[in-house]
């Protein structure tokens, strides 16, 4: 790493790209507009996650419905999820948030952010709903099976055995997932909304200096990493629960 | 055993990397055109010594889709132009970068033609063509990037919104106030709503104009700004049941169109003497009457 540092350091261009990625100037004079539109990013991708905690949920458990008569629930869920993992974001994003206020249909919002959140959640509940699946089948079948021998029912089953279990196990998947979700935020940019990613980029463009760009990288590395943080506590701290009275 | 092979494989690579960063980088300067009497100076736009990217011939950058009334003359299904082929020669701005390119000696055939990206064309750094020419404003802040040539055409931007919309009908600024406007990033069409509209909703910022008279069409701003020529364009062609609200004013200085070229280059004197010899034959004077003509009227809002 130090010989890295050095050979940058030392290299030719490097006052042209300090000025250019790292004028502190800039940096301040920008933070406080791209700090304001950050938080645009941070009510999106809220109200986003917990929408899709929960659709992305119900997608998994239809999917994991066994039995003919749940068939067309079984189709409905791979087809949705395959649909909405295949189209790139982008596609999804003006599909809606242009083309449906073009429809004219009366009763619909209008807002390019409402549909930058619906697309974003199609398209996350699409992903996280296969990481609910592979906790879900992770959890070993005698499981389930001990519980229907105690008279529980296949949905208590899964509601009180199944899934409890199945759901700690994906907590650092799902945070992989809802980091993600925090960068594509700035595709809602695309259709109107300034958020920090497009502040930063008016920025740049105003001066033809980056280091607007740098401003924006920090913030999400901000929110990153205590989140991060946090999960590894929360991990640490179940496997613990988990295993107390066995030897650590 | 073990450690020296690590210590090894360590050196080997901090060795690799110093050898990285010591690599000279080439810093040749470039020899600058220097002026010098009449006659040094037109020897120096002569054809042949002209510093162009691919000898003897021009290459000028320009944006697909090229707009209407800019360019014109359709393009053959297949190219790579969506709606019009620079090459045609038909267009306001077409018409005069060939103009420019026969002045400096360049016959219509020894012209290439390459696509930039709007706000590639005049961030710092090297480029691949000659000039470029794509309805781009004169600023400041652009002219520390790039270098520009004299104006071509005098600009004023326009607000097109569609007629049901509730601001279609405002006479000023003022009544703009509450206006939730668009326009595309890094344009000056934006810095006009931001430093001189001044709405109180925050406008919207697009990749693309087409992004944001697809906003329009979808109601969710009032209304876009763009340079006037190319909001009959809009309204003509793009967006139904739309019109021009009005044409502002520059603020401070006029604004105007200029060609852009790469910070330091030799051509912008040369293309500067061609301009100001169609500028005095009166050839742009009917370059701008046949393709702009009828382009030039709507109300001012001020």
């Amino acid at each position: 790493m130090a010989a890295v540092a050095v050979a940058v350091a030392t290299s030719p261009g490097w006052p042209e790209v300090r000025r250019a990625f790292f004028a502190g100037e800039r940096f301040r004079d920008s933070l406080p507009d791209i700090a304001a539109a950050f938080l645009l990013n941070v009510r999106i991708f809220l109200i986003a996650e917990a929408v899709i905690l929960v659709t992305a949920l119900l997608v998994a458990v239809l999917r994991s419905l066994s039995g003919p008569v749940f068939f067309p629930l079984r189709a409905l869920a791979v087809g949705y999820a395959d649909l909405f993992r295949g189209v790139p974001t982008i596609l999804v994003i003006y599909l809606l948030g242009f083309g449906v206020p073009a429809l004219d249909i009366s009763g619909l919002p209008r807002s390019p952010l409402v549909w930058g959140v619906v697309a974003l959640v199609l398209v996350y509940t699409a992903y996280v709903s296969e990481v609910y699946r592979a906790g879900i089948e992770s959890v070993h079948p005698s499981q389930e099976a001990a519980a229907r021998s105690l008279g529980l029912t296949r949905f208590q089953a899964l509601r009180h055995v199944v899934l409890p279990q199945a759901v700690r196990r994906v907590v650092p998947p799902l945070l992989n997932d809802f980091i993600g979700l925090q960068k594509d935020t700035a595709l809602v940019a695309l259709i109107g909304p300034v958020e920090a990613f497009r502040q930063s980029q008016i920025e740049v463009a105003a001066t033809f200096n980056f280091t607007p760009y740098l401003v924006t990288a920090l913030l999400f590395i901000l929110l990153t990493i205590p989140m991060a943080r946090l999960t590894d506590w929360l991990v640490v701290r179940d496997r613990r629960r988990q295993l107390a009275g066995r030897a650590a | 055993m073990r450690k020296l092979h690590l210590l090894l494989v360590a050196l080997l690579a901090a060795l690799a990397v110093l050898a990285v960063g010591c690599g000279s980088g080439d810093e040749e300067g470039t020899p600058a055109a220097t002026g010098g009497t009449a006659t040094e100076a037109s020897d120096a736009c002569a054809k042949e010594s002209l510093d162009t990217k691919s000898s003897g011939r021009l290459t000028i950058g320009t944006d697909n889709p090229a707009f209407p009334p800019w360019f014109d003359g359709g393009a053959p299904k297949g190219s790579t132009w969506k709606l019009n082929d620079p090459s045609t020669g038909k267009g306001f701005e077409s018409a005069v970068a060939y103009a420019v390119a026969d002045e400096l000696g360049f016959s219509k055939d020894a012209v290439d033609w390459q696509v930039v990206p709007f706000d590639q064309s005049f961030r710092p750094g090297p480029k691949d063509f000659d000039f470029d020419i794509n309805q781009i404003s004169y600023s400041d802040e652009r002219a520390q990037a790039v270098d520009f040539s004299d104006s071509y055409y005098d600009v004023n931007q326009a607000l097109v919104a569609l007629e049901s919309n509730s601001f279609a009908n405002a006479t000023s600024i003022a009544d703009l106030h509450d206006a939730k406007l668009g326009a595309p990033i890094g344009t000056t069409s934006y810095k006009y709503i931001v430093d001189s509209i001044e709405p109180g909703p925050k406008p919207s910022v697009y990749n693309t104009l087409n992004d944001a008279i697809s906003a329009v069409k979808a109601q969710q701003i009032d209304g876009v700004v763009v340079d006037l020529p190319t909001a009959f364009y809009v309204t003509a062609a793009q967006l139904e049941n739309s019109k021009i609200v009005g044409q502002f004013a520059s603020a401070g200085e006029q604004e105007h169109f200029g060609m852009v070229f790469e910070k330091g280059s030799a051509l912008v004197d040369c293309v500067n003497a061609a301009l100001g010899r169609l500028k005095d034959s009166g050839r742009l004077a009917e370059i701008q009457q046949e393709w702009l003509s009828d382009k030039a009227s709507a109300p001012v809002l001020e």
